[in-house]
């Protein structure tokens, strides 16, 4: 031991002879790139404008022989945000002064630009902190992701995920219908010959199973798991999760198809007749019931941005609604033939058809044109879109997934593909989970798609990990918060506008009643000014220094108006929705 | 990734994620409308304005101040000549003093808070002190200044021991003289109420009864000028933030925002009382003011605005005399014909007491909410609609229809004389007769 200690001190003896040098910082190798790095950074964002001041300081403080005195702030100013993740949340336009605005005005609107770009900012920032990442699924050189099989994938990922891929056995009542609950926790089944079960499919605890003893067309979850709709074949009925029937509901008979609005509590059914009703789930009353004259309505879809509700017809087009007009919103025709299956994508900006002529088409609903579309060979029964663009289609008995379709870029081969056995009933992703849920003759396969759902939930929306409490707290901030079915329309962002008709309208009664007009701007008497400043001369030439300028104001504004006038013209106007009533578009291909 | 959240099971109501992802927060401006109708509708269930009244009055209350550091202490003086102290926490009168005899018309408190003056119609000003006096010492005043006529309205200086007091003339008196040091008259019989200005603490207005309201500098020995409107006006009050406005309540049911610089048009009149307006009083934050009226209603009028934000009214209130905005900017007092001083909130629905983080949250974005949408008609229609006794609503009415048969008839008249003759005068216009320097 006694040998030992004093080598261990000479050792340290040693070192402290050494020069000690001083831990790396992480940003002493990069001093120098550093510059050039940052370039592009700051073009986009407009911070780091401090970097210039800084480097103004460096000069004042360095000695001589070059060292600096003072350690600088590597990183001046403000982070800098991306362009891009701005973009994301930019609401509208910046909005500009008008000409000739007051000074309050002018002050309340940089007030507000200024918290707008503020808030925009901070929720960009706050990006960085989502826990988790999106990705999807990369094949080796030469090898299409799509002949990776499932079985495959569920090898190669960890145990709970690879769980998610599995089967349901359930040949003796198919073809399935199912739907995800809104937090993807629970998944309900409908077979067509009656059989009913939702399931937690996470964990496989079944909540309930029964048979309605008569033909199921659709099932879906209303707004929380413990309510849910089935159209059979008379009746709507709505059952509670333990499978006690709640209500039939007999003003809905023959529906097909169902949909609900999950911010407007509103469920929206097709029938047979040609019927789509709209049921408020939360006072139990039909809020609209609207004669299509279209036939059976057997394809529909939602759009999940303006719930506005898509529906496909036998002739080809598609139609869209709201609750509030008897009249179809907008009439499209897509295909030649009937249209089989509809999806909008989240954003409401993409509608995905495909029709009996085997075409797969993809709009622009917002200008109300088509991108591309391409030939399958078997065509498409089911579509279903995810919440990160994700597109299934069931041809014939393979479902096939594909990458990139919403945009101008034409389809090319599938990311992924699955073969099942029987007829493909019912598509859908599960929310927030890399899962594709197929309704099929042999009953139901879960299966995986990775990049397919969302990766970070909103816990105040929708969270999958919710207890009981948060869901009795969330439904009734939920309830509290139900839009109305009156503010269902093309642009939901119409209620933040200024109503410049009906202004205009009411100024006009308003000077006709009073026999004056009120906004008038007075006749501009000048002030008498100090002693000798207020000659008639003095005072004629005030008065002719504001006419100008009157005269200014008013010259400009009719220029502006002629060049709004000239570019409304040669751009697609983007209208309300009674005028686009009657816009139907003809196939261009 | 689930294990993650598996990890925190115990704490998972603590967890919450967000995302501000706008593609997943669909319907937003929808939404935040339907919050802001909501927040709207209880603030309007939750207006309940009325805190306390505190009685032990025997006649009707003719003034009330405010102690001049102290929040929670107020003095009233009544018809009978009583005046009372009053803690406003405990709503109990800490003492009763019988001041003069026949009304008490005037009370101020001295800057310091330790004393406060009362003038009466029995043609005295006493000095009384803060502090009571012990048990079984009679009530005495600490000075009793003999005047010539009767006193109508008395207001102290802000830093120095002089004081103002109103009657036939305007006299400033010296605390420690017996005789005014100055007073002033420009042709007029009686004042009504004098007010020194809280920032130009030298600068005075005052309410004449010939209809006039005249500004003095008490360093000059005449008058500045004055404004002759077409009716009189009852008292006014300076904006404590902007004293260069003042607003006046007026015999024909208005109240009018003067600024002293350009004393020719108001700068807003302020129109929706439905009777004589007798008395009013500014927050301390200068942003709004309170009135009372004849009509037996108190009104809350932003600075800026023609129209009330609020008025208050109860069954058994009768007509409002004297009011006064308490110091913390949160309540206000009224004093009535029926011998009540009564206590409400400044803001109807405001929550009294401690609040939690969470609740101030919450009010602050409800308040928001309700300012973004505040131009949607429905909106507006359930912020604004107040309930209303049935004879004022009445009288509103009438006065409404009386107002637009004038206008009609002078539209009339417009339309067959000849042009330009009969001006198109603004309601601010109308109202003032002259402006006298």
């Amino acid at each position: 031991m006694a040998a030992v200690t004093p080598e261990v001190l000479t050792s340290t003896h040693v070192e402290k002879m050494k020069k000690k040098k001083l831990p790396k910082r992480y940003w002493e190798e990069t001093e120098k790139t550093d510059q050039s790095q940052r370039r592009p950074e700051e073009e986009q964002g407009k911070a780091g404008q401090n970097q210039n001041k800084s480097t103004v300081k460096e000069k004042s403080l360095k000695r001589k022989n070059g060292e600096s005195l003072e350690k600088k702030d590597p990183f001046p100013g403000e982070a800098p945000i991306p362009q891009k993740q701005l973009q994301k949340f930019q609401r509208g336009k910046k909005c500009k002064v008008p000409a000739g605005a007051r000074e309050r005005l002018k002050e309340a609107i940089a007030i507000s630009e200024a918290m707008s770009e503020h808030a925009q900012k901070q929720a960009a920032r706050y990006d960085l902190l989502l826990p988790e990442d999106a990705g999807f699924l990369e094949g080796d050189e030469d090898e299409d992701t799509n002949t990776i099989s499932q079985a495959d994938i569920a090898d190669a990922v960890d145990i709970t995920s690879g769980s998610k891929y599995f089967n349901l056995h359930l040949s003796q009542f198919g073809p399935y219908r199912l739907d995800y609950s809104r937090t993807g926790r629970n998944l309900l089944v409908g077979g067509k010959k009656g059989h009913v079960a939702c399931i937690d499919w996470q964990t496989k605890d079944l909540k309930c199973e029964m048979n309605v003893m008569e033909t199921v067309n659709d099932v879906k979850w209303l707004h929380t798991e413990a309510m849910f709709a089935v159209a059979q074949k008379r009746w709507l009925y709505i059952y509670d999760s333990k499978g006690v029937e709640l209500h039939c509901v007999k003003k809905f008979n023959d529906v097909l198809r169902m949909q609900f609005l999950p911010y407007h509590f509103l469920l929206a059914t097709a029938s047979a007749t040609g019927f789509l009703q709209y049921l408020d789930v939360s006072i139990g009353k039909e809020v609209a019931a609207i004669c299509t004259k279209m036939g059976r309505l057997d394809v529909m879809a939602q759009n999940p941005h303006n719930a506005v509700i898509h529906l496909g017809h036998p002739n080809g087009t598609v139609s869209l609604w709201s609750p509030n007009q008897k009249e179809s919103l907008v009439k499209m025709l897509c295909h030649r033939g009937a249209v089989r299956s509809l999806a909008v994508d989240k954003t409401g900006t993409y509608m995905v058809t495909s029709g009996l002529d085997r075409k797969l088409k993809v709009y622009d609903i917002r200008a109300f044109k088509p991108l591309h579309s391409c030939f399958l060979p078997a065509g498409a029964s089911c579509l279903s879109l995810s919440q990160r663009g994700l597109l299934s289609a069931a041809t014939g008995e393979i479902v096939q997934v594909y990458q990139n379709v919403l945009g101008s870029n034409p389809v090319s081969k599938p990311y992924m593909a699955h073969r099942l056995r029987g007829q493909i009933w019912g598509l859908a992703y599960c929310p927030f989970e890399d899962v594709l849920g197929i309704g099929h003759g042999e009953g139901f396969t879960s299966m995986i798609v990775p990049g397919a759902g969302e990766p970070n939930f909103d816990a105040l929306d929708t969270n999958p990990y919710r207890s009981h409490k948060q869901r009795q707290e969330w439904e009734v901030k939920a309830l509290l918060e139900k839009v109305q079915p009156e503010l269902i329309g093309l642009d939901p962002g119409q209620l933040s506008k200024v109503d410049q008709a009906s202004f205009e309208q009411r100024h006009k009664e308003q000077i006709e009643a009073l026999g004056f007009d009120p906004l008038a701007k007075d006749k501009f008497k000048p002030r008498t000014k100090k002693k000798g400043r207020s000659s008639a001369g003095a005072i004629e030439k005030r008065k002719r220094k504001v006419a100008h300028e009157d005269q200014r104001v008013f010259l400009s504004l009719s220029l502006l108006s002629l060049f709004a006038i000239i570019s409304h013209c040669s751009y697609y106007r983007h209208d309300d929705a009674s005028h686009r009533r009657c816009n139907i578009f003809k196939q261009s291909d | 990734e689930a294990s993650d959240f598996c990890l925190y099971w115990k704490w998972r109501h603590l967890y919450v994620p967000r995302n501000y992802d706008p593609t997943l927060h669909p319907f937003e401006v929808p939404r935040e409308y339907t919050r802001a109708l909501n927040a709207t509708k209880l603030e309007r269930v939750f207006a309940k304005p009325f805190v306390a009244s505190l009685d032990g009055h025997r006649d009707g209350i003719s003034c009330i101040t405010k102690h001049a550091k102290s929040l929670s202490t107020i003095i009233s003086g009544a018809c009978d000549g009583e005046v009372k102290v009053w803690n406003l926490p405990r709503q109990e009168c800490l003492r009763t003093v019988q001041a003069h005899e026949g009304f008490v018309r005037g009370i101020c408190s001295r800057f310091c808070g330790t004393s406060f003056f009362t003038v009466g119609d029995d043609k005295t000003i006493k000095q009384w002190n803060w502090e009571a006096p012990g048990y079984g010492v009679r009530e005495e005043p600490i000075n009793t200044i003999l005047g010539k006529a009767v006193f109508t309205g008395i207001d102290h200086h802000q830093r120095e021991g002089t004081f103002v007091t109103c009657g036939q003339t305007v006299d400033i008196w010296d605390e420690q003289r017996s005789s005014p040091i100055r007073s002033f008259s420009w042709g007029v019989d009686s004042f009504s109420c004098v007010r020194y200005n809280p920032v130009e603490t030298e600068l005075l207005a005052s309410c004449a009864s010939d209809r006039s309201v005249v500004l003095y500098d008490t360093r000059e020995s005449a008058p500045l000028r004055k404004v002759i409107m077409q009716l009189r006006s009852n008292t006014l009050c300076w904006n404590p933030m902007e004293a260069y406005y003042f607003t006046c309540a007026n015999e024909d049911y208005n109240l009018y925002t003067y600024d002293i610089r350009h004393l020719d048009v108001p700068v807003t009149v302020h129109m929706d009382h439905v009777s004589a307006v007798l008395d009013v009083d500014y927050s301390p934050t200068g942003r709004e003011f309170v009135s009372a009226s004849f009509d037996k209603t108190i009104r809350i009028f932003p600075k800026d605005k023609g129209h009330s934000r609020e008025v208050y009214h109860t069954k058994r209130m009768q007509h409002v005399i004297c009011v006064r905005w308490s110091a913390d900017n949160k309540y206000v007092l009224s004093g009535s014909d029926e011998m009540n001083i009564r206590l409400w909130k400044a803001n109807a629905s405001e929550k009294l007491g401690l609040l939690s983080a969470r609740e101030k949250a919450a009010t602050h974005y409800n308040k928001k909410l309700i300012e973004k949408f505040q131009h949607h008609p429905q909106v507006r229609r359930i912020a604004r609609h107040r309930h209303l006794p049935g004879d004022i609503l009445k009288q509103k009415r009438e006065l409404r229809e009386m107002r637009e048969a004038q206008r009609r008839k002078e539209q009339n008249v417009r339309k067959h004389s000849k042009p330009g003759s009969v001006p198109l005068l603004t309601e601010k216009e109308k109202h003032v007769v002259a402006v006298v320097e």
